[in-house]
């Protein structure tokens, strides 16, 4: 194909799209000169390069097209009509485009009727105006045929010449401002220039490489304590990482070229079915990779049309139950870690429960009396399982549920996952989490039967020791193991068995690793014999002999240059099977809860002892809940004790008001650390929330950190490090203490009070001077007055200056750019950890990982001392 | 001298005793695999991947593919080159020998009673001095049922 037309059918295509956009825009908006201006531009561009090309049906298309606008722009009313035609002449151009792309010339066949309609448009809506716009005298003129397609009448021509100003030439005579517009957009264009696709995935390609070999040197210079080639190793790494980063920039688009489409599609149906409805895009310019950009587009547009289609109500019903007449979609986009979120909500009907239960049970997803059981969301989950919908009759009678399984399924194909939340009578949303990119993925290296496996940390939710005794541990249901991990139960599988391999050794059923996976709304846990570390892998695709082995999505090079497979969560979860998914659905009821989450909201735990008020403790820092019959308490040595597990367990109550309870079921909440475990006693438990955690009154009284106010209550935060200690006046103590003579110092810093609080007695009983700050200025501050500290401890996200800034003001300052910073963070992602090693953390630890925290100071204290 | 066009170059491989060539315009190289990563629930034939300087190749045992019977675990293996469809493939045999130039009037049709399994992936047969020559068909031999263990 000639270069000149390849780049005219992009340009164009580009164009067409956004002129598709902003005339839905403009017909809300016809006041909006700015819009229109833009449209008219576009269009014009069009036609001046047909004109160029040699397209005589292009170029009078978009002539025509362009006067009915003129027509707008002199001011006449926008209406739906004239919109309506004009997006037809854009379809039409379109369809003539395609077939240009392919024959490269234009198609045979004319355009005079559409023409006509536009010219009676024009005639129509244009006759009163014209005497108004025109100044001067005007002779009508009558020409002695009829006007071909694309030409102007005498009478236009006339009046474009008489307002335009002088300087124009003749060939172009109605569009000063446009002209100006032009070179504005020619400006703009200099500074940017069109690659090939190809060219850009070459260099992704080598990029990886690239990485890889990277990887692969940092793994022999590991092996070399003393290397010359440290320190330009590291330039490369820093270098490559940013190499990394650009090109996966380059490769990136805004969400928006995904959403160009809508607008127009939303308001077609909104015509067809008799809808009002508003599209409201937000985000629009948040990017990601391309290549998952396309594979988004489908399943978006598909759930956009199901909400203009199924979710909102038509116009007399929504008056009827006294909503706002016009329904409206609401589109937003955002980044969030390594991923995007994508809502799609409505305010509509919402989901049909019932209807959907009615499915569910006739398909046999879930039992009636199970059914009955589900909570609303989780009902609203089965529209994801695959099969669901297919049938034909429940378009038309549930309220929605045309494709989700389908949509899910391509969502878990790129890895991303897929939630619902409906209430009814008030709309539907859903919410897709993405990865940004599918090349680069930082995975878990695990081992199974002695081989080593990566697992996408993307699905890794969580990752628990099994041990006979300790508190996680392996149950059985028949033949199904499960763990019962704090409230839910998980299935389990062993990755040997999942893979037919034969185990390594022994082994041993109550011992090993769980990976835990979460797939869309499934959970379950994968065990493994070892977890060895994570790494940076680039997903290169499987040869063609062995794509049809579902349990993987690819294999890698890792950095000491084995091959090895990258286990593909969705496909063990197929495995897994439907056997466990109702069960799941049901063990996921908590989970679902907690899946509301945002970012920073803490799970917490609600409970009543010794009086009415509620209480809360992190759900994080309790191992498990558990009910054990009262009369099992004993009293050794004056303290209650109770048989847990083969070993006595303390009983602790929070005050003297509550009551060890002399019969029935007694709450408890277990708290453990490594082999010992104490119990809380509670009077009923009430709840888990998902809230944000502020304290808002700090107490005096021991045991209790402070008040906050959690589902409207208030509640007390109670202080666990507080109770810890009366079961095992050595629980903090045991273990670190002997270490070193001098005490080392610690500056902690956090922004929440609660965290300071928690953590300080803590690091002090492993034997550390804290100091703790609330702010990283204030941090600094300290350390510029010549205070020394061993090492520093700092949250991530904290407001005004995060641990990111303040490790990076330590570095700038050489007072203090030796000081070892260890950071705390409620969520790791790739970026964040790259980041971290740029600034120079030294290690980064989950915020409520006690015991990592002491293993990480102690591992730094020990490298410091070494060095 | 003859004429090239009417000579074909073989590097010969033998595979349980058996001698083997390879048509040398079809093999990229000829290496000493190691660190092989054995692929869970594959076909039977794929002995595993690798890294070879950088790319992963597939390893498909032709004594398997062969229907010759296991290997014994110390035995030594090298692995032949070749790419297919984009895609680097090696493949597993006992020993490599040399390279030799044979007239293509010399290459006989798979006699009628050759095994089976060996017929699907031979090319014709050339009668050396001391033993018969067996020309694999690359492309045929890398055929293998992806779906053998899917199910």
């Amino acid at each position: 194909m000639d270069d000149l037309l390849r780049e005219f059918l992009t340009e164009t295509h580009e164009s067409l799209d956004v002129v598709d956009v902003e005339l839905v825009r403009f017909e809300q908006d016809p006041n909006n000169a700015k819009i229109l201006h833009n449209i008219f531009r576009l269009v014009h561009t069009i036609k001046g390069t047909c004109g160029f090309l040699g397209l005589p049906r292009l170029e009078a298309l978009a002539h025509a097209a362009e006067t009915l606008m003129g027509k707008f722009r002199d001011g006449l009313a926008v209406t739906g009509e004239a919109v309506t035609l004009v997006l037809a002449t854009i379809d039409r151009i379109k369809s003539i485009l395609e077939t240009l792309e392919h024959e490269q010339r234009e198609p045979a066949g004319n355009d005079d009727e559409l023409i006509a309609d536009l010219q009676r448009m024009v005639d129509r809506i244009g006759g009163a105006a014209a005497q108004t716009q025109t100044v001067g005298t005007l002779v009508t003129q009558v020409l002695e045929r009829p006007l071909r397609p694309g030409e102007d009448s005498l009478d236009d021509l006339e009046r474009a010449f008489r307002q335009t100003a002088v300087e124009r030439s003749a060939a172009k005579p109605a569009k000063p401002v446009v002209e100006s517009a032009d070179d504005e957009g020619s400006r703009i264009a200099n500074q940017s220039i069109r690659v090939a696709l190809d060219s850009l995935e070459q260099l992704m390609t080598m990029v990886s490489e690239l990485v890889l070999t990277r990887n692969q040197l940092l793994e022999i210079v590991r092996r070399h304590e003393d290397s010359e080639f440290k320190g330009p190793l590291q330039r490369l790494s820093n270098v490559t990482a940013e190499l990394q980063e650009g090109v996966m920039k380059t490769r990136m688009q805004p969400i928006g070229n995904a959403w160009q489409k809508l607008p127009r599609i939303v308001r077609d149906l909104g015509a067809e079915l008799g809808k009002q409805i508003d599209l409201d895009m937000q985000g629009a310019e948040t990017e990601l990779d391309r290549q998952v950009l396309d594979l988004i587009k489908d399943p978006l547009t598909h759930m956009v049309r199901n909400s203009a289609d199924h979710g909102l109500e038509r116009t007399e019903e929504r008056r009827a139950s006294g909503k706002p007449e016009r329904g409206r979609i609401r589109l937003s986009a955002y980044h969030e870690g390594g991923h995007i979120i994508i809502q799609i909500a409505d305010d509509g009907r919402g989901l049909d429960t019932s209807r959907i239960k009615a499915k569910a049970i006739a398909q046999g997803l879930v039992s009636e009396a199970d059914a009955a059981k589900l909570p609303e969301s989780q009902i609203h989950k089965f529209i994801f399982v695959p099969g669901f919908s297919t049938a034909a009759e429940i378009t038309s009678i549930s309220g929605r549920g045309v494709g989700m399984d389908v949509v899910r399924t391509n969502i878990d194909q790129i890895g991303g996952s897929i939630d619902v939340k409906s209430i009814a009578g008030e709309g539907v949303s859903f919410t897709l989490k993405i990865p940004l990119t599918l090349a680069i993925v930082a995975a878990l290296i695990v081992e199974a039967g002695g081989d080593r496996f990566a697992i996408p940390q993307l699905s890794v939710v969580e990752l628990a020791r099994v041990r006979g005794g300790s508190e996680h541990r392996i149950e059985r249901i028949k033949d199904t193991t499960v763990l019962r991990l704090r409230d839910k139960l998980l299935p389990l599988a062993r990755l040997t068995a999942l893979l037919e391999i034969e185990a390594a050794g022994e082994v041993k059923a109550d011992d090993g690793f769980i990976v835990v996976i979460q797939v869309g709304s499934q959970s379950f846990g994968i065990v493994v014999d070892a977890v060895l570390h994570t790494e940076e892998i680039v997903v290169k695709p499987m040869s063609s002999k062995l794509r049809h082995i579902a349990m993987f999505s690819g294999n890698t090079i890792l950095g000491d240059g084995s091959v090895i497979m990258i286990v593909e969560p969705n496909g063990i979860a197929r495995a897994l099977g439907s056997t466990v998914t109702s069960q799941m659905v049901a063990a996921d009821a908590a989970a679902a809860r907690s899946a509301v989450a945002d970012g920073q909201a803490t799970s917490l735990l609600l409970f009543r002892a010794g009086s009415t008020q509620l209480k809360a403790v992190p759900l994080a820092l309790v191992t498990r809940l558990e009910e054990i019959d009262a009369r099992k308490v004993e009293i050794s040595n004056g303290r209650h004790m109770v048989q847990y597990r083969g070993q006595l367990m303390p009983l602790v109550t929070l005050s003297d008001e509550v009551r060890i309870k002399g019969e029935g079921a007694q709450p408890l909440l277990v708290f453990s650390d490594g082999s010992r475990a104490m119990a809380l006693v509670v009077d009923e438990i009430v709840d888990i929330v998902e809230e944000r955690l502020e304290i808002q009154v700090a107490s005096e009284n021991a045991g209790v950190l402070g008040s906050a106010i959690i589902k409207g209550q208030a509640a007390e935060i109670i202080d666990v490090g507080h109770f810890l200690p009366l079961a095992f006046e050595d629980w903090f103590r045991r273990k670190e203490q002997s270490a070193r003579s001098p005490a080392r110092t610690v500056l902690l810093i956090d922004d929440s009070p609660f965290f300071r609080n928690m953590l300080t007695p803590v690091l002090q009983a492993a034997g550390y001077e804290v100091t703790a700050v609330g702010a990283a200025a204030e941090a600094l501050a300290l350390l510029k007055d010549g205070r020394a500290f061993d090492v520093a401890i700092t949250d991530v996200e904290m407001p005004e200056m995060d641990g990111f800034q303040f490790a990076e003001s330590l570095r700038a300052d050489p007072r203090t750019a030796a000081l070892p910073v260890i950071a705390l963070c409620s969520t790791a992602s790739p970026e964040a950890v790259e980041r971290g090693r740029r600034v120079g953390f030294y290690d980064y630890v989950a915020k409520f990982d006690r015991q990592g925290l002491i293993a990480a100071l102690k591992e730094q204290a020990d490298v410091g001392y070494a060095a | 001298m003859t004429e090239k066009v009417d000579e074909d170059e073989f590097i010969t491989a033998t595979i349980g005793g058996q001698l083997f060539g390879l048509p040398i315009l079809r093999v990229q190289d000829v290496f000493a695999p190691e660190r092989i990563t054995r692929v869970p629930l594959a076909a039977a034939e794929i002995a595993g991947v690798l890294n070879l300087r950088g790319r992963i190749v597939t390893l498909i045992d032709l004594r398997r593919r062969l229907g010759l019977g296991a290997r014994e675990d110390d035995a030594q293996t090298m692995a032949i080159g070749v790419e297919s469809q984009g895609e680097s493939y090696g493949l597993l045999i006992d020993g490599v020998g040399e390279v030799l130039k044979l007239p293509r009037s010399g290459c006989e049709p798979n006699p009628l009673n050759l095994d089976p399994k060996l017929a699907t992936v031979s090319a014709g047969v050339h009668r050396l001095e001391a033993q018969l020559l067996v020309v694999v068909d690359v492309d045929r031999a890398l055929d293998i049922a992806s779906t053998a263990i899917a199910a």
